[in-house]
């Protein structure tokens, strides 16, 4: 692995690629709730007219987008994660319930995943998100853990005829991903540290920037693995008990409330249907709102996300299957 | 009399005819699944009637994505059961599925839907439509279509946020192909709107965001008609409204005098006096 990886924001390259997209394709559109990104700006002076600030109005933003959708239209909506969330039903209605009679490629594009607005607080943060998203039929949610995961999406979601949901992270982020074109976002996940020979003890199944968390631990505590769930619905539940069968133990983290039907519960529901012996852990937020200030390394230590709480989770497991 | 004239007449007079016919269908299919909203789907009748028998409307009911339609957003969808037996007479689906409202099997249901052939969206959880229409209107500009959009409100759906955020955007981006009709019924489900949130002076609320309005008599279906009309042609940069000025329960007095006819059940004996008054 790159010793330095290159840090980019998730943002910034997703709206770069939908910039390079447009030059070839005049069906793309860009709806913003009045939030900007340096490459919106490219956007907003070379495609004036497929670009629409709609002002801070997230609910017609969502209809607005939906409205062009029908048209034929792939829209994608950018604004702050936890705003969308007061466009919900329109979410939901025109969106959602639509697109199982019409098709309708509409592009959520939430910035701002789990607690990575640290210092903004409350209002900010976004751990209900998956949740809530998840539990939408025929949503789909999109969780990367690096750009160039985001980058390649891009192409995915022009072709992919349905609502989905990306979770950004809202600071820049290293890259994780070597080989990128191994990627298979029908599959949904993604090993990334593969156990050794003869199977592993501990797997950590995460999704987002806990990721980068995984990584360091697997690299301080050899033969833990580590995969990566970039697509949290759909995914294949098949395979991805394949690659979590090969370990004793997996521990789940999220940036996300606890048992709310996200990662952790998707993990649960996998083991049960497998009648699988595999101990499972999760670690995430507990079911209170977050009022601490500071980074998002002492938030995360607060509520047992940091690189020490991880290993400690692990070690815990080690000692108990010796 | 002239051709004009008499042209004029044989209109209006289909216009009153099949308003007549739409609303004893209404009633039929209220016997048959009492849980639809009859006040609400007798007060647009005319405005219905108006769009699909009088001409204002483009559509293909054999192909009702034809690319060069009008688009007809029933955003008050639960108050558009009078629609259910247009579609059907215009050749959208068969006038049988009419008695089979809400049956199991059936696409018709007390709320309509886009299983339905001429239902764009779908809607009756209200305030979606004129954003979802602002959407189409620039899709349709953006594609050099000259089809309009034409979607229909109530006034209650009036107290919905998401439908100023839509008149505020409509009218700052001058969408000119888009035309809404507030079936201004003066009633919601508890009481009368004024109660409510007293919206009045309607037309002062669209003008100041910037629409060109017009108000007039909406069962006055020749006049809901040439207004409809002149409101399609009209392609000055501005959306346009048409406040329809309208009774809940349209045609069955004990509904019309009842603020709380949304969700009134009507007795037998009334049931019967109602399928007298509109014969």
């Amino acid at each position: 692995m790159n010793p330095e990886p290159l840090k980019k924001s998730m943002r910034e390259v997703l709206v770069e690629t939908l910039h390079r997209r447009m030059l070839n394709n005049d069906r793309l559109f860009l709806l913003s709730d009045d939030l900007g990104t340096p490459a919106l700006d490219k956007i907003r002076k070379d495609f004036s007219d497929k670009f629409i600030n709609v002002g801070i109005a997230e609910q017609n933003m969502v209809n607005v987008a939906a409205g062009l959708a029908l048209e034929g239209y792939v829209v994608y909506t950018y604004a702050i994660a936890p705003f969308l969330m007061r466009a919900y039903e329109q979410i939901r209605l025109n969106l959602c319930v639509s697109s199982q009679i019409r098709p309708v490629n509409v592009n959520l594009i939430g910035v701002g995943a789990g607690v990575s607005y640290d210092v903004a607080g409350v209002t900010h943060h976004c751990l209900e998100d998956v949740s809530i998203m998840k539990v939408l039929p025929n949503m789909m949610v999109f969780s990367p853990s690096d750009w160039k995961l985001v980058e390649l999406f891009v192409d995915y979601s022009i072709e992919k005829k349905s609502p989905k949901y990306f979770r950004l992270d809202g600071k820049p982020v290293p890259s994780i991903y070597e080989n990128i074109n191994d990627v298979d976002f029908s599959k949904g996940f993604y090993e990334l540290v593969s156990p050794t020979a003869g199977g592993g003890k501990v797997c950590l199944v995460t999704t987002g920037y806990p990721t980068h968390r995984a990584l360091q631990v697997a690299k301080k505590l050899p033969g833990v693995g580590v995969v990566d769930v970039f697509m949290l619905k759909p995914l294949n539940e098949k395979l991805l008990f394949e690659a979590l069968k090969k370990y004793d133990s997996v521990i789940t983290i999220e940036e996300a409330f606890l048992n709310a039907g996200g990662l952790d519960n998707l993990i649960l529901k996998i083991l049960r249907a497998n009648r699988s012996t595999i101990e499972l852990n999760s670690l995430g937020f507990n079911d209170k709102y977050v009022f601490d200030s500071g980074g998002r390394d002492y938030l995360h230590a607060l509520n047992g996300l940091d690189e020490g709480s991880i290993i400690k989770t692990v070690q815990k497991l080690l000692e108990s299957s010796k | 009399m002239d051709n004009f004239h008499q042209k004029d007449q044989d209109l209006t007079k289909l216009l009153e005819e099949k308003a007549r016919w739409v609303r004893k269908e209404t009633f039929k299919i209220y016997k048959i699944s009492p849980g639809i909203r009859l006040a609400s789907s007798l007060s647009d009748v005319e405005i219905l009637v108006a769009l699909y028998y009088g001409g204002v409307l483009k559509f293909d009911p054999q192909n009702p994505y034809w690319e060069g339609r009008d688009r007809f957003i029933a955003s008050k969808g639960h108050g558009s059961i009078s629609l259910y037996p247009i579609l059907a007479d215009l050749g959208f689906f068969d006038l049988k599925e009419l008695a089979r409202i809400s049956h199991e099997g059936s696409f018709l249901a007390d709320i309509p839907d886009t299983r339905i052939p001429g239902y764009e969206t779908i809607n009756g959880s209200l305030g979606h439509g004129p954003g979802v229409a602002c959407g189409i209107a620039i899709g349709l500009q953006k594609k050099k279509s000259d089809a309009r959009v034409f979607v229909l409100t109530g006034d209650g759906e009036l107290n919905e946020g998401s439908v100023w955020e839509a008149v505020m955007f409509a009218g700052h981006h001058k969408l000119n192909n888009l035309i809404l009709i507030v079936d201004n019924n003066k009633t919601s489900m508890l009481s009368r709107s004024k109660d409510i949130i007293d919206l009045e002076p309607l037309e002062k609320k669209f003008s100041d965001f910037g629409w060109k309005v017009v108000r007039i008599d909406g069962h006055n279906a020749m006049n809901v008609y040439e207004t409809l009309k002149n409101l399609k042609e009209d392609t000055s940069g501005y959306p346009k409204v048409l406040i329809a000025d309208t009774i809940k329960g349209k045609g069955v007095s004990q509904l019309e005098s009842d603020a709380m006819s949304h969700s009134r059940v009507l007795k037998v004996e009334e049931i019967i006096d109602a399928e007298r008054q509109l014969q």
